[in-house]
């Protein structure tokens, strides 16, 4: 979707603000929001993909407004009441529905170093032909979608050379709907500054953005 | 620099402590519901307070210093080579390292989101995850890294590497000149978050991992 997520190349967002000596996390809230989120995704009710979509979905005005964390938790949310792990009103009001069930976390401390150790791979044993290989020239599909894509409109319709093949992934524009993971094979594009922001580009620099098969068409 | 008069549009701001009642009420929801487990929290804060940070890719950076195997494993094979030193997994699943070299300047960003090698650097920095490091760093690199304090020269190429997917990239920044003699330890010392996401260059005068 064309959101303000999609924000590579634009310009009016302000100075680059730098902290010295920045803590990992800001505040407590800010460490338990990651601590909470990263043990609710851990019950396999949606995809990495879907939680970064439903962050997508916060109104842009809304998204430049709000926190890093806070986006994390309003995702989280909406996600938690769309998958039935808990309802609109027991979120609103912190209060558990009366005669609700008490679950058994899938997240115990003991599990934490061996969750962070393995994370979760994004590549798929699947037997699938590459379309291109090293060297090609490719053009990015001019498309979109209204639904999750990682293809930034940036690079849309414009012409760059494939510069490695990083293998099978799972393709986030279906994983995010929950219509499957549709692996298929990502690659490096290469895309000079030139193509991309014209004649004002430094001639030497370059964009590499991975894109999927499915983004893709010879050029 | 105009400053927004909206408090809420300040990355900086305080949140409002009415945020952090709402962070609280959610937890002890949670945990009443029995979808979540306090410890499991506090054992993932823990990790990425104290476990897992910048000083894990110092010591990759470090390693492929003062050992040429190492650097080309490193180069040909990151998983393999950054597992080696008992680091890896979550965010991190899928390496790539870039190196800087006198005519190749590498930067590292995500403009659709905030995408970081959790793995070897640790949870991001605010700057790498707002909205003016992510919109810039795309079409005007060099105005960025001049922000950082980075200017180089025109015959440099820069390569700037958006994380769209779930590729993770790490700099490998040039060694400076005068650490010959240093040890790996104190090399290490001297590599920085910054250096490794390719908004700075590692100097004698670094302060080490954390800026």
């Amino acid at each position: 979707m064309n959101s303000v997520h999609d924000m590579g190349g634009m310009h009016g967002m302000g100075p680059i603000e730098y902290e010295r000596n920045e803590p990992v996390f800001h505040a407590p809230w800010e460490a338990r929001t990651f601590g909470l989120v990263s043990a609710m995704n851990c019950w396999g009710k949606w995809t990495l993909d879907a939680l970064r979509h439903q962050i997508e979905n916060i109104p842009a005005a809304d998204y430049l407004r709000m926190r890093y964390y806070e986006k994390w938790i309003a995702a989280m949310v909406e996600l938690a009441v769309s998958s039935g792990l808990a309802t609109r009103a027991e979120m609103d009001s912190g209060i558990p529905a009366p005669g609700s069930p008490k679950l058994t976390p899938p997240l115990t401390a003991a599990m934490v170093p061996g969750m962070i150790s393995h994370g979760a791979p994004s590549t798929r044993n699947v037997p699938t032909a590459p379309r291109f290989k090293a060297g090609e020239r490719v053009r990015a599909r001019n498309i979109h979608p209204i639904s999750h894509t990682r293809l930034p409109r940036y690079a849309r319709g414009k012409v760059g050379t494939i510069a490695r093949d990083h293998g099978v992934h799972l393709f986030p524009d279906t994983n995010a709907h929950f219509l499957g993971e549709k692996p298929q094979h990502v690659y490096s594009v290469r895309f000079t500054g030139r193509e991309l922001w014209g004649d004002a580009a430094s001639p030497r620099d370059a964009v590499y953005v991975d894109l999927w098969d499915d983004y893709l068409e010879p050029a | 620099m105009d400053r927004p008069s909206n408090p809420h549009d300040h990355e900086h701001q305080a949140v409002p402590s009415d945020f952090a009642l709402r962070v609280k009420s959610l937890e002890s929801l949670l945990v009443e519901k029995g979808l979540v487990d306090p410890a499991a929290l506090d054992a993932l804060i823990d990790t990425y307070e104290h476990k897992v940070g910048p000083r894990n890719g110092a010591r990759i950076v470090a390693r492929a210093w003062v050992d040429p195997a190492y650097r080309q494993r490193l180069l040909t094979n990151p998983d393999a080579a950054i597992a080696e030193l008992g680091y890896g997994g979550m965010q991190g699943e899928h390496m790539v390292v870039v190196e800087n070299t006198p005519k190749v300047h590498n930067l590292v960003v995500c403009t659709l989101c905030s995408c970081y090698p959790w793995a070897v650097l640790g949870l991001p920095p605010v700057w790498y995850k707002s909205a003016p490091y992510r919109s810039r760093a795309v079409i005007d690199p060099r105005g960025v890294l001049r922000e950082f304090g980075l200017e180089l020269p025109q015959d440099v190429e820069v390569r700037v590497w958006d994380s769209t997917a779930e590729i993770r990239y790490l700099v490998l920044p040039e060694r400076p000149a005068g650490t010959e003699h240093m040890s790996e330890d104190d090399l290490a010392a001297l590599i920085t978050r910054d250096a490794m996401v390719g908004v700075a260059k590692v100097t004698l005068a670094g302060k080490g991992a954390a800026a």
